[in-house]
């Protein structure tokens, strides 16, 4: 099991509490934190399925490999951070 | 008589009423970007688009004007494999994924739940359900053409202006910076470039008039008389007699033709204003004096007027969704970068103001 947490600059805008989910990969794991709230889509991921370019996404501390593809396997990852990046003004 | 307007800021939304004098009333979205607002007419529901930094374009919706829900979004669809879409000058990777929701309007009369969205970086959008779902217009978005178009107002193109023929809703022109004006017979499923007569001080001379390369930062027409047109362009001001397609620029002295907004007389064609800024290097008030350019003969002539205005040391640019005229041709509403909002209740003859402290204006709306 992964536990993926979300930004609390997130949570603000659509519900998304933290929810622990079976997966093989990134992708998986947060496709199914997608079904829960179909709405966090939006939020996560752009129109081509990519990582927001101001979104982080931590498995176990460690940057993702692929922003683009989601394919990493999570191994023996317990949790996944979904963050905002430092910007703007 | 106006009884509210809307304003959308880098910082929330506010709505400002008539209260005995103009007040501010109510705030939505504290902190997250509004990049468009739109009170439909039709059945008094308000859309909102707001821009997320992190987290992307959302819209939402008040059916009564007060309880925002969020609705879908426009998306862009898949990007073909080995597609190049690069943008011609700067030679960057054009997104397709949206950006910014620029500017949203409302369908005709005779289309309730019709909406349209232009976007960055390029995308024309409609809804028929209130924003249940968005097509993507794909002749232009697939067209050859459209992979003409250079970023201007933000690093990608984009559509700030969609006007919607009230004879006949199908009948649409949209401004592009920087891709000059297109219009559409049959509802957004073909287009065609035609803004003939304007001309870009920032190309090579040879390519001055060339259609596609004009940059109108806004384009307006008139309810009552669709077929006149204003545009405030990069460079100057111009008027059309032919529903945008041919263009003549306004050469009446004024302290500067350079700006962003335009809003017109919904009954009187001849009757438009502007809000001018020094030059595309220099965009502050001329001098630091904040005025409204109005013209009530065709563009003829323009009258500066600056009585309720800041006059020493302003430095206002108002953008160029963040000035309007309300319905009942007397009431103007303006906002500005550094946060001030004024109001007009003669036609822009003097102005009070309402705020001088909001966040940076992005578009102000009545409705």
């Amino acid at each position: 099991m992964v536990r993926i947490t979300f930004t609390e600059n997130l949570v603000r805008h659509v519900a998304c509490p933290e929810i622990e989910v079976e997966a093989g990969t990134v992708g998986e794991a947060l496709e199914q934190a997608f079904r829960h709230v179909p709405a966090l889509r939006g939020y996560v991921l752009d129109d081509q399925g990519e990582v927001r370019k101001h979104v982080i996404v931590l498995i176990d501390g460690q940057g993702l490999a692929d922003r683009a593809r989601l394919g990493q396997p999570l191994g023996g990852a317990r949790r996944i951070h979904v963050l905002q990046a430092l910007s703007g003004g | 008589m106006a009884e509210r307007v809307w304003i959308g800021t880098k910082k929330g939304l506010f709505r400002a009423e008539r209260k005995g004098r103009w007040t501010i009333t109510r705030s939505w979205f504290l902190g997250v970007p509004v990049s468009a607002v739109l009170p439909d007419p039709r059945d008094g529901a308000v859309y909102v688009a707001l821009n997320h930094g992190h987290f992307g374009t959302k819209v939402h919706r008040a059916d009564d004007g007060e309880r925002f829900a969020e609705i879908a979004v426009p998306t862009y669809p898949k990007k073909p494999e080995g597609l190049e879409d690069v943008d011609p000058y700067r030679k960057t990777p054009v997104p397709w994924s949206l950006v910014q929701l620029w500017c949203l309007e409302a369908g005709g009369r005779d289309q309730p739940g019709w909406l349209w969205a232009g976007t960055i970086p390029g995308g024309l959008f409609c809804s028929k359900d209130r924003g249940a779902s968005w097509q993507l217009a794909e002749s232009l978005w697939y067209g050859d053409d459209r992979r003409r178009w250079v970023g201007g107002g933000y690093d990608n193109p984009g559509i700030h202006s969609i006007v919607v023929d009230p004879r006949d809703s199908r009948r649409l022109s949209i401004g592009v910076s920087c891709g000059g004006v297109w219009h559409s017979r049959d509802a957004g499923a073909t287009f065609a470039l035609a803004a003939k007569g304007m001309r870009a001080a920032y190309m090579p001379e040879e390519h001055a008039f060339d259609e596609i390369a004009q940059d109108p930062h806004r384009i307006v027409a008139c309810p009552a008389a669709p077929d006149r047109v204003w545009c405030q362009h990069h460079n100057g001001i111009f008027h059309s007699r032919d529903a945008g397609r041919t263009w003549s620029e306004v050469t009446a002295d004024a302290p500067s033709r350079f700006g962003f907004a335009v809003a017109v007389h919904p009954r009187n064609p001849d009757t438009a204003w502007f809000v001018p800024a020094t030059k595309d290097e220099m965009r502050i008030p001329v001098d630091g004096k904040v005025c409204v350019l109005r013209t009530t003969d065709g563009g003829k002539t323009l009258t500066a007027l600056r009585r309720g205005l800041p006059q020493e040391h302003a430095y206002d640019l108002v953008y160029r969704h963040a000035l309007d005229v309300d319905a009942d041709a007397t009431t103007l509403a303006m906002g500005s970068t550094t946060g001030s909002v004024w109001l007009s209740d003669d036609g822009g003859d003097g102005w009070q103001h309402l705020s001088a402290h909001l966040p940076p204006v992005h578009t102000v709306r009545f409705g």
